[in-house]
């Protein structure tokens, strides 16, 4: 049983679409949809390694670290932005944050 | 070989149920603690394929940092979770069915490009043991420090950008609080700093 480019594939595939999914049924909980997103990036990291590893180049590792460090950053602006909404609605649904339209 | 299927699959399974209880577990703590599993086996899988740079990457940049911003801000915020669940269950059944779909779609794709695309004579380097003489590590070095150093640079200016950003979103000055503010102290002078007055004896300075 040899484990080919397919299986990686596959799980990250899957990984990806549960990240979708996540982002799909916790429409209000914006925490939940940064971690879904998270695992979406994950996902993307897993496809760049497994074409890294399977065609012999190291430019699809040296990208996903790319997307690590953006992933990073994301959820750190993404973070602070939840944290500053919070405070000033006491609240963090987000399925009606119309508010900021002005 | 019948070990790094075991291996592949049990991390493989491991990662993709932590996926699962991430985006479906009640409680948002227990939502990162899933999140946290599900970076530790992908980084077993990265091992697996014997990329174990970016795995060490992974486990300390997502595990030691974001999975614990995370951690941070949702024990910080005190929110009633459970309001937030509302419409779990009436967007469920066509996040499923496109789910479903999506999984199918990318899992074709992925057996096509595979079996029969453009990596099609991938070869795997664990069993044809063609690589190179360097670490893993090493040969990322080789290339991240020549071919990719302006890349790596805004890498850096990015994770920047994002600290001042968050920084600024975040402070907040109370009002009452003293605080030192060093350009005052540095522009006083003897004109702002002192005044002058003749008080008769006996009567003293009303301050």
């Amino acid at each position: 049983m040899i484990i080919g480019l397919a299986h990686y594939l596959a799980v990250a595939a899957i990984l990806f679409t549960i990240g979708v999914f996540g982002i799909f049924v916790n429409r209000k909980n914006i925490i939940v949809i940064l971690m879904s997103i998270e695992l979406i990036l994950l996902a993307v990291n897993i496809n760049l390694v497994a074409f890294s590893v399977y065609l012999g180049n190291l430019t699809g590792q040296i990208f996903a670290m790319f997307v690590l460090t953006v992933a990073a950053a994301e959820a750190a602006v993404g973070l602070a932005i939840l944290v500053t909404f919070f405070r000033n609605r006491g609240d963090i649904a987000v399925d009606d944050a119309s508010m900021m339209k002005g | 070989m019948a070990l790094q299927a075991i291996a592949f699959y049990l991390m493989a399974a491991v990662t993709v149920a932590a996926g699962f209880c991430v985006v479906s577990a009640r409680n948002p703590v227990h939502s990162v603690l899933w999140l946290i599993l599900a970076f530790f086996s992908a980084a077993g899988l990265f091992v697996l394929m014997g990329a174990e740079f970016l795995a060490m990457l992974l486990v300390v940049v997502y595990v030691g940092a974001v999975a614990v911003l995370f951690l941070f801000v949702v024990m910080m915020l005190d929110v009633d979770f459970a309001s937030l669940r509302q419409g779990f269950a009436r967007y469920m059944p066509i996040g499923l069915l496109i789910a479903a779909f999506l999984t199918a779609e990318m899992v074709l794709v992925a057996s096509t490009v595979a079996n029969q695309g453009a990596a099609k004579n991938a070869l795997n380097p664990a069993a044809s043991g063609t690589g190179s003489t360097f670490s893993n590590a090493e040969a990322i070095g080789r290339v991240l420090y020549t071919d990719y150093i302006y890349f790596f640079q805004a890498a850096g200016l990015v994770l920047l950008v994002a600290m001042i950003g968050a920084i600024v979103l975040t402070l907040r000055h109370k009002p009452g609080v003293k605080r030192q503010i060093v350009m005052n102290q540095v522009l006083r002078t003897p004109k702002t700093g002192m005044t002058m007055s003749n008080p008769k004896p006996g009567e003293g300075i009303d301050a």
